[in-house]
């Protein structure tokens, strides 16, 4: 299936390319400021409540003209959490 | 009389403002309207060859602003329509010889002679861009179909917001359709996408552009080719007409600008 999308159009190629960089340009924030931003956030909010890490996903979608930072922090359960007690007493 | 004040911009150079604006005037006066057009790229003069008035200069926009000339004196009459003028800018001086509030008088006083005062923004975002912009009513946003001149569009429409003088509206110059339909081109809609502003006019990539502007006769005066007739209907939108947009692209889109208010 891959080979007959093998020649990306170069119109995709501009549109996908500005999309990136209208947001940078718009917000002012690198893809390095929004690494450590998630960083600050994962930090910040395992502080209160167990979260994955490795899970967390932080973008910034387009609306009209406007921006929104979207984030998807999925949380432990509970119960996962009672099952990994040793770590915290260990701890 | 008062005059609505129309700014033509779009960050980077060699778009296609100077031809916009000379076309769009002359189709304005062609309707009936009184246009006076404004070169506001002080130092790099141009409008006035796409024109084909450059051999009657005799006061510019810097001298009317200095007091040297009245702004009657510096208005250039177009002998092929009576009711279109030009106030060509200074060739020897550059961006700072004016400020914003400067064009905002000189736009004021302007209001009451005619019924369209035009504006050709220089490229950039500094100085001379906020000059042409200070007295607008509306600002048109020019780009081609481009990477880098659709991103400079962006910027200037984020700056017309900061300055409250959005929402612009938006034109596509030098549209290619062999090339969107081949997929090498970005399309009307794939710019509307990026930009997500109103769209006033779409102008094909037209051979007949550069000859209008070898002779010094703007296209709009006979309206024949497609690059005419889209600036005819740049104008008609501006009057506050429905046009419908000319088909140069898929249906899909066709159906999605007459879904758009225009």
């Amino acid at each position: 299936m891959n080979f007959l999308f093998r020649r990306k159009k170069s119109a995709n190629s501009a549109k996908e390319r500005l999309q990136l960089v209208l947001i940078h340009d718009r917000t002012d924030l690198t893809p390095v400021e929004l690494e450590s931003l998630k960083d600050d956030l994962i930090e910040t909010i395992s502080r209160h409540i167990d979260i994955d890490p490795t899970a967390v996903k932080i973008n910034v979608a387009q609306d009209g003209r406007s921006q929104r930072l979207v984030a998807d922090i999925p949380l432990r359960s509970v119960g996962r959490r009672r099952g990994r007690e040793p770590r915290s007493a260990a701890g | 009389m008062t005059a609505k004040v129309v700014t033509i911009a779009s960050g980077k150079g060699g778009v296609g403002k100077t031809t916009s604006v000379a076309n769009i005037a002359v189709a304005l006066a062609s309707r009936g309207k009184k246009v006076t057009c404004i070169d506001g790229d002080i130092g790099l003069r141009n409008l006035d060859v796409v024109l084909g008035l450059e051999n009657r200069i005799v006061y510019d926009l810097v001298d009317v602003i200095e007091g040297r000339c009245r702004l009657r004196q510096a208005m250039i009459r177009d002998k092929r329509l009576p009711d279109l003028y030009l106030i060509p800018a200074a060739q020897t001086r550059d961006k700072t010889a004016i400020s914003p509030s400067d064009m905002v008088r000189l736009c004021d006083e302007l209001r009451q002679e005619v019924d369209w005062i035009i504006i050709d923004s220089p490229a950039g975002i500094e100085r001379g861009f906020k000059n042409a912009i200070a007295a607008a009513d509306r600002v048109l946003v020019m780009t081609n179909p481009e990477i880098s001149a659709v991103r400079d569009a962006d910027r200037v429409i984020g700056l017309l917001d900061a300055e409250e003088k959005g929402p612009a509206a938006l034109i596509i110059n030098r549209l290619d359709l062999a090339m969107v339909k081949r997929g090498d081109s970005l399309s009307v809609e794939d710019v509307l996408d990026l930009l997500a502003i109103e769209l006033i006019g779409v102008i094909p990539e037209d051979e007949n552009v550069l000859v209008a502007s070898n002779k010094g006769q703007p296209l709009a005066l006979d309206g024949k080719s497609k690059a005419g007739q889209a600036f005819q209907n740049i104008a008609r939108r501006l009057l506050g007409e429905e046009v419908t947009f000319m088909d140069l692209e898929s249906k899909n889109l066709f159906q999605r600008l007459l879904g758009r208010k225009i």
